[in-house]
């Protein structure tokens, strides 16, 4: 066994740990919790380096246990996996630091970040799942993780919300359990990959293939946050920041999205959806979503709620990808999948800033504050910029890809989907920038707690910055194979070479 | 094999012994003595685990006297694995209670704990239905004991009623067994297999069984004795009674089930009972969502899992050998994970109790900042009695849905979604509670740590047998009389 197989299990037990010491910690051990966090973070980046490294070789390192006759937990990087635990693993990072920052002198930090680091522990066991089984095993751990961070405040509301969020979500796990179950009884064991054993099931039992197909993708689409399932996503929306960040950058709904990447490249494969006609009416769904999510995020006046029915019109881009048979559109579907986490995660973090800093929380509110909180802002505009994919930003290049890989497809009305859900951002956007920038400040601030520095405070601040640099970087040097459109293409390249 | 080398005697004299001994020292003498015997005890299992791992099924006839007139006592994977169960769970249990009870309460839950457990081993390890007989009998006095224990009122009237129902169970189970021995001349579980036929004297005996161990296993409807007993008795009792004495009438009732071939027998029977068992987890969920006291919800949580358990029966059937191995499988691991969580669960519930000082679920609020590894036990033994993956419970669901398909029997798969669905809703519920935050300052009470720990560890094993399923799995497919036995 080379040593390099022991990775998978070491990215996920570092979150793991962590979790695991930060519950056992007494409450007001704050320095330590913080180190403890950080160290994990940091050591897990690295160790997904040496991941990288072992993937570009072909080397797919790979983890088994047994754990029913027939049936095993798998842990494997491929390239698919190393795209989401990447994000992942750079996000938690600047999440934590985030966290560690809004947080500041609030009570139940140490369930806080115990659950924290165990939502990201299992969103790296569904980055790294080897199986629908492993997948299904961390997609409801995600769940369970992820409630005591929606109802943290513990007010009427967010135990409200944690309800809200546990239905749907629960939900969705039963119904993919279903389609997970059902396909182990048709076909056993089935690892992701192994498209020629579904090929041959799909031979032998077509439709019953087709509706497995649908419950798993109903299923995930919950977590993704398509419509119909999509009511979750604004309500979870009274959780801290941080959460929110996380919810809608990286864990839950890239969860679903990741999901269904897999269900239709490593399960059925993109040829066989393709053929089957499975792919269209994804093409459908996802793009009123998208239009949907847009026109919905028009009519909110709470920042917050705005960024979320962004989020579920955003998702639904990598979706559209997805269902675009042809290298361009998977290309841009993948990426979509990392820029969008970049530039949300740069959003929400803003948000926060204006609330923590101002008590900003309506879209009214921000009149004249890129005066006032400068820095904050301008990490707002990179955010707001990308979403409707102007360039440099990294949002210009999913839509770039996901136009050519309609045209590839035969689907020309995608692009009409693309540019009207582009005027859509721009008209929920453009007016808040305006807001930002141009318009003079109204009044006082609805409640200000920072006011003898012009911005919010370093840990609050850095973050967003260094993730509004990420997501310009990732614009301007698309061409490394390190950046998301190269590693998007690296696995486009060997998807469709299979 | 010598009395000395076999752990099987050991795993009887002990416990009674125990039970013997600490009625006869001085109070404060009684717990120091009863730790040796829990070392020894799990000595003994860890020890009988090996030996049926490695040589497989062992048969130890008591003082030599073989059968049919001694006494004798088989052990084959599945008694073993129950062995080791009961030893963990009774273990645990027993440390809490130790931890929880004052001096004089402690000193009288010694001999009746003592009691149980010997009933319980005799109940694993019987050859014999007549043995069968004395260990549920002497099972219910010494359970009826523990729940008469935390001497109240209302526990005193549940005592009483269990007592009727597990007399009125017994009775009907000890009619059966005498039929048997009337129509077939004996009594060894082997030999009546052997000459088992289905005439009608041998129906009415095995209905009679049945019902008798239905109602003291309190399948649905005949569960309304169950909740306020385990609901109202001392914490660690409450876990003993749900992780293990409820197993014991089920185990017979799977032992009959399979070694006498009713299964391949009566198969409408089987169906009958797969339907009790839906009714268990609905009305069991539905009932656990209506509670408004904390003990009561995972008292109703029991109802249901035993539903979850008999959903093996019907799945068991003569047509389809691999699905039936499926459902035993599923069956035995639902079982296993409900005795680690439900035992996790009433400890941890326990412990919360402890701390706010009110049994009622809205007295819970703020729990969750207060004590959080207490509610992360609470949640871990919830996630497993869910059915949600990682942990025993989950696998054990999966088993039973892979048979369901297996067998063609869709409709379980519905009651078994709907089932997860209720439980994760009643589980919740509790957990909303916890994190609620009122204006009233908080005035709890501390518990030692280590009775929160106790609950942990419990709760933890039912999320690591997600992991560690095949180590049971195995070794209850260890060939043996039962293993012949099935489809």
């Amino acid at each position: 066994m080379n040593w390099t197989d022991s990775l998978p299990l070491a990215v996920l037990m570092t979150s793991f740990l962590a979790a695991t010491i930060i519950f056992m910690l007494p409450e007001q051990k704050h320095i330590l919790r913080s180190t403890i966090n950080l160290g994990a973070a940091c050591i897990k980046i690295i160790l997904i380096i040496f991941l990288i490294q072992a993937v570009l070789q072909q080397n797919y390192p790979e983890v088994r246990l047994e754990v029913l006759p027939g049936l095993d937990l798998i842990l494997r990087a491929d390239s698919l996996a190393i795209l989401f635990a990447g994000l992942s693993s750079v996000l938690w990072l600047f999440t934590t630091l985030y966290a560690i920052g809004y947080l500041e002198n609030s009570p139940n930090r140490s369930r806080f970040f115990g659950y924290f680091s165990l939502c990201v522990a299992s969103t790296m066991g569904i980055s790294l799942a080897g199986n629908l089984f492993t997948f299904l095993i961390f997609y409801e751990l995600l769940t369970l993780s992820t409630y005591p961070l929606v109802v943290h405040r513990g007010n009427t509301a967010s135990i409200k919300a944690g309800r809200t969020y546990l239905i749907y979500t629960l939900t969705g796990g039963v119904v993919l359990l279903l389609g997970v179950a059902s396909l182990y009884a048709l076909g056993g064991d089935i690892a992701f990959g192994d498209i020629e054993r579904t090929a041959a099931l799909v031979g032998t039992w077509p439709e019953l293939m087709t509706i497995i197909f649908i419950l798993l993708i109903a299923g995930l689409g919950v977590k993704a946050a398509i419509f119909p399932f999509h009511g979750w996503l604004p309500t979870a929306m009274v959780a801290p920041a941080p959460v929110s960040a996380l919810l809608h950058a990286v864990a839950v709904v890239k969860a679903g999205a990741f999901g269904i990447v897999r269900v239709v490249y490593d399960i059925y494969g993109i040829e066989l959806s393709w053929q089957q006609g499975l792919l269209y009416p994804i093409a459908i769904i996802a793009s009123f979503t998208i239009l949907y999510g847009s026109w919905r995020a028009l009519q909110q006046i709470d920042i917050k709620k705005r960024l979320a029915f962004s989020t579920v019109s955003q998702v639904s881009y990598i979706l559209l990808g997805i269902s675009l048979f042809g290298p361009l559109g998977t290309i841009g579907g993948l990426v979509h999948l990392l820029h969008q986490g970049l530039m949300k995660v740069t959003l929400f973090f803003c948000a926060g800033n204006y609330a923590e800093t101002l008590g900003i929380h309506k879209i009214h509110e921000l009149d004249g504050v890129g005066q006032r909180m400068p820095f904050t802002s301008i990490a707002f505009t990179v955010g707001a910029m990308g979403m409707i994919g102007l360039p440099p930003v990294a949002g210009f290049i999913s839509k770039w890809y996901l136009g050519m890989g309609a045209l590839e497809a035969n689907m020309g009305w995608v692009i009409f989907i693309l540019i009207g859900s582009s005027l859509l951002n721009a008209a929920y956007f453009l007016p808040v920038l305006k807001r930002i920038w141009f318009n003079p400040q109204q009044g006082s601030w609805p409640h200000e707690r920072v006011s003898n520095c012009r911005d919010a405070i370093p840990l609050l601040l850095i973050p967003a910055l260094v993730t509004a640099s990420l997501s310009i970087a990732a614009g301007l040097f698309a061409s490394s194979i390190l950046s998301p459109l190269g590693w998007a293409e690296l696995i486009t390249l060997r998807e469709y070479l299979r | 094999m010598n009395m000395i080398l076999s752990p099987i005697p050991w795993l009887l004299v002990i416990p009674l012994a125990g039970a013997v001994l600490t009625m006869l020292i001085p109070l404060n003498w009684r717990s120091p003595a009863s730790m040796f015997g829990l070392l020894t005890q799990l000595l003994a299992s860890l020890l009988l685990g090996y030996q049926v791992s490695q040589y497989g099924t062992q048969i130890y006839a008591m003082a030599d006297w073989q059968a049919p007139l001694g006494i004798a006592l088989r052990a084959d994977g599945l008694a073993t694995l129950f062995i080791l169960m009961s030893s963990l769970v009774a273990t645990a249990c027993a440390l809490y209670a130790h931890l929880y009870l004052n001096l004089t309460k402690r000193g009288h839950f010694w001999p009746l704990l003592w009691f149980l457990w010997a009933s319980l081993n005799g109940i694993w390890l019987a050859a014999d239905t007549f043995n069968l007989y004395v260990g549920l009998e002497l099972l219910t006095f010494a359970a009826v004991g523990l729940v008469a224990f935390a001497s109240d009122e209302r526990s005193l009237e549940a005592s009483i009623r269990y007592l009727y129902a597990a007399l009125l169970g017994s009775m009907a189970y000890l009619l059966g067994v005498a039929l048997l021995y009337g129509a077939q001349g004996t009594l060894a579980m082997d030999s009546l297999a052997e000459t088992w036929h289905w005439g009608p004297t041998n129906q009415v005996a095995i209905t009679l069984i049945l019902g008798g161990l239905l109602l003291k296993t309190a399948v649905f409807p005949m569960h309304t004795w169950l909740p306020p007993a385990h609901g109202g008795a001392l914490t660690p009792v409450s876990a003993l009674l749900s992780a293990l004495v409820i197993k014991a009438s089920f185990y017979i009732l799977l032992r009959f089930w399979v070694e006498f071939e009713v299964y391949r027998h009566l198969p409408s029977l089987s169906q009958l009972l797969g339907v009790l068992g839906a009714g268990a987890i609905i009305w069991g969920g539905w009932m656990a969502l209506k509670q408004t006291h904390l003990k009561m919800v995972v008292a109703y949580s029991t109802v249901a899992q035993i539903g979850y358990i008999s959903l093996m029966f019907p799945l068991l059937t003569a047509e389809n050998s691999e699905a039936s191995l499926m459902a035993y499988h599923g069956g035995i691991l639902m079982l296993l994970a409900h005795a680690f969580a439900k035992a996790g669960m009433f400890l941890a519930a326990g412990n919360l109790i402890y701390c706010t000082g009110k049994p009622d679920l809205a007295s819970l609020a703020g729990m969750s900042r207060y004590r959080p590894l207490n509610i992360f036990a609470f949640g871990l033994a919830g996630v497993s009695l869910m059915g949600l993956p990682p942990s025993g419970g989950f696998n054990a669901k999966w088993l039973l849905l892979q048979s369901s398909f297996l067998s063609g029997q869709w409709w379980w798969i519905v009651v078994l979604l709907i089932g997860s669905l209720l439980s994760a809703a009643y589980i919740f519920r509790v957990f909303a509670y916890t994190y609620q935050e009122t204006e009233a300052t908080d005035s709890f009470r501390r518990p030692p740590i280590t009775i929160e720990l106790i609950a942990l560890c419990l709760s933890v094993a039912s999320i690591l047998l997600g992991f560690l399923s095949i180590w049971p799995v195995n070794v209850v497919s260890l060939p043996g009389p039962f293993m012949e036995a099935m489809p």
